[in-house]
């Protein structure tokens, strides 16, 4: 029964957030398609994670299990050679991959090798008249783009923090263990180390986002940013340049090379507003702005907008919070 | 070492919207009257490979599948750098071509030129972003890949990369031949050429070459663009008037409101 293939992982010891996207993607195309949703599951001890009940939970009746010491973190070969051993059992018409670290360099080389039709960074995935419809940002995030994938199978790789988690809706399910057959020695890339950077709330899955731009001047500027996101209990995020001068982490870096947030509260300080920018976080329901030029085009993705230098805004700002939380 | 660095020419993405459109016809961004330059990251590969010609010596070379009239200013850029040589598909349809055909026509190629230890390309490519090169020329050419390369290591021994995670780096130890995707990083901000440099380049070799070279490679891959729309964003932006102090409780108080405090 060729249906939908998700193709999923865990992290920190559960199901990823980015791999129940999928599954609620992959949920409302099979609502049109109607062939059935199955998830590839990759992973090492997988069995105490409870990853696969968890896809149960969410409406994945089969989970292809592929358990084998050589999935660690960021080991994209393995990854690789352990969903292309899946795809093959299950012949999917559509697989569903999180465009993440490991999933970018998966999903085109999967495509590749099961000569499928490929399109990546999808934002929204649609059955219109019987056809896989995918879209995706273009330009920049000028454009958005409308594809119709006939080729099968189909391998989408989906921004992750584009589609919603999905309601739980369980069913009865069945685990069938599929063997790789990886030799981690045959592999031609190997990870030596996992190095992390500083992030107090994981960024993509906070609620709270206060990010700053050039506007900032400097590293010392973050240091109010990250006193207000503690306020909010929130997250610290970045434009392009503060993390390409190294004043930040890259990996706070939001937009289209960066993360996709889409938290509840969003505070863009010092940050122009370039469509790259706002690539990554136009969807955040609460859009605050402040900064200094009035023209900036960020005033035209805000719902408030602050106008003026944010050394004189933000220090009353965090004090009336502070006030206002005492209470 | 032979490095062959995938450049693409792209209009100005930082081009001001009012010069942003679509061309209904091909379904890509209108070129003509547009500033092209070199596509942001394919810089930064062109940097890291040229700092491994400085330090280890390594010949270098630049290709590009673009229409030959306009790509002149990217080719001579990449030789001021200090590419060695400069090769060109001269395709007049490639900007309207398939990711996965540029692929698939960049592999050819590569395989033409023969001689490599690695191929590196942009992260992502600043108009289309599809990330998707750099995987699928590993798979043509049976090489490895390592994606958002954002340092080289060392390159003596085993190569070994830094690979930027979403949790951070990932330290990559990766065979050779290797295809690479280069990100922005302090350590790879692109070099500007000397008047000096750009004056010997344009005794440096570019080979031009057509896509009837290298066999026949049109093919949508089962993909159809149906349609590329610009979205308008109708602003709606309320500005929270008075001074700093004001704007400041004036916001606080929202973020109470919106249970947000
Ligand atoms: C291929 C490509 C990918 C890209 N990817 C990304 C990405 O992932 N993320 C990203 O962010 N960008 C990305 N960019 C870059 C993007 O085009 C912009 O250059 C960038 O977002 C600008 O960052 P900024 O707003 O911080 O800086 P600027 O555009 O320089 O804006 C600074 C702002 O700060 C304001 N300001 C200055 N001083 C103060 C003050 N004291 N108080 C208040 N306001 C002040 C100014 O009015 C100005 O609006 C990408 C670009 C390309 C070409
Ligand atoms: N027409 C082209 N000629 C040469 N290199 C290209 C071309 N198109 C894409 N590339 C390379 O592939 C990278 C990634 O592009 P993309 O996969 O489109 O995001 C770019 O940064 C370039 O290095």
């Amino acid at each position: 029964m060729p249906g939908i293939l998700v193709v999923a992982a865990t992290a920190e010891g559960a199901l990823s957030r980015s791999s129940l996207e999928l599954v609620g993607g992959a949920r409302a195309l099979d609502a049109s398609l109607g062939s059935g949703v199955s998830a590839a599951l990759l992973g090492h001890g997988l069995g105490s994670t409870g990853a696969a009940e968890a896809l149960h939970q969410h409406g994945v009746a089969t989970v292809y299990r592929v358990d084998h010491p050589a999935l660690t973190a960021g080991q994209s070969d393995a990854y690789l050679a352990a969903a292309e051993q899946v795809a093959r059992t299950a012949k999917p018409d559509v697989v569903l991959v999180g465009a993440d670290t490991v999933g970018r360099e998966v999903a085109p080389r999967l495509a590749h090798r099961l000569a499928g039709a490929l399109v990546t960074e999808c934002t929204e995935l649609a059955v219109e008249g019987g056809a896989v419809v995918v879209r995706r940002q273009a330009y920049g995030g000028r454009a958005l783009a409308t594809l119709v994938v006939r080729g099968r199978p189909a391998v989408l790789s989906v921004k992750p923090r584009s589609l919603d988690a999905p309601e739980p809706a369980p069913v009865a399910g069945s685990v069938v263990d599929v063997d790789a057959q990886i030799d981690p020695n045959a592999l031609p890339t190997r990870v030596r180390e996992v190095l992390r950077e500083k992030s107090e709330v994981g960024l993509e899955d906070a609620q709270v986002v206060v990010s700053g731009g050039r506007g900032l001047g400097g590293p010392d500027g973050f240091k109010m940013i990250e006193e207000l996101a503690a306020m909010l209990g929130g997250a610290v995020g970045s434009s392009r340049p503060p993390a390409d001068a190294g004043w930040v982490p890259i990996s706070w870096q939001i937009g289209q090379t960066g993360k996709t947030v889409r938290p509840a509260l969003y505070v863009a300080v010092g940050i122009s507003g370039a469509t790259q920018h706002v690539a990554g976080m136009a969807g955040s329901r609460t859009i605050v702005a402040i900064n200094r030029d009035p023209e900036a085009p960020i005033f035209g993705v805000a719902h408030l907008g602050l106008v003026g230098d944010y050394r004189e805004i933000i220090p009353p700002l965090i004090a009336r919070i502070k006030e206002l939380k005492a209470r | 070492m032979d490095i062959i660095v995938c450049l693409k020419q792209v209009v100005d993405p930082e081009l001001p919207a009012r010069d942003f459109a679509i061309d209904p016809a091909t379904r890509r961004q209108v070129r003509e009257g547009r500033p092209l330059v070199l596509s942001t990251y394919d810089e930064n590969a062109l940097e890291v490979a040229l700092q491994m010609k400085d330090h280890q010596g390594a010949k270098v070379t630049a290709l590009t599948i673009a229409p030959q009239a306009t790509v002149g200013d990217t080719v001579r850029l990449a030789l001021a750098m200090g590419a060695d040589e400069a090769v060109v598909i001269d395709d007049p349809r490639s900007p309207e071509l398939s990711g996965p055909a540029r692929a698939r026509m960049l592999a050819a190629v590569i395989r033409k030129i023969g001689r490599y230890d690695l191929v590196l390309t942009g992260c992502e490519s600043a108009d289309l972003v599809e990330r998707l090169i750099a995987p699928l020329l590993a798979e043509e050419l049976g090489a490895a890949c390592v994606t958002f390369v954002a340092r080289i290591d060392a390159a003596d021994g085993p190569l070994v990369v830094r690979r930027q995670a979403d949790e951070g780096y990932h330290v990559v130890e990766a065979r050779l031949p290797a295809v690479l995707s280069v990100t922005s990083d302090e350590a790879n901000r692109p070099r500007l050429p000397k008047v000096k440099d750009i004056v010997t380049a344009k005794r440096k070799p570019v080979q031009i070459w057509t896509p009837g070279d290298l066999g026949s490679m049109a093919d949508d891959g089962g993909v159809e663009v149906r349609d590329v729309a610009i979205p308008q964003r109708t602003g709606k932006c309320e500005f929270l008037t008075g001074d700093p102090a004001q704007q400041a409780e004036a916001l606080a108080l929202r973020l109470r409101e919106l249970k947000l405090l």
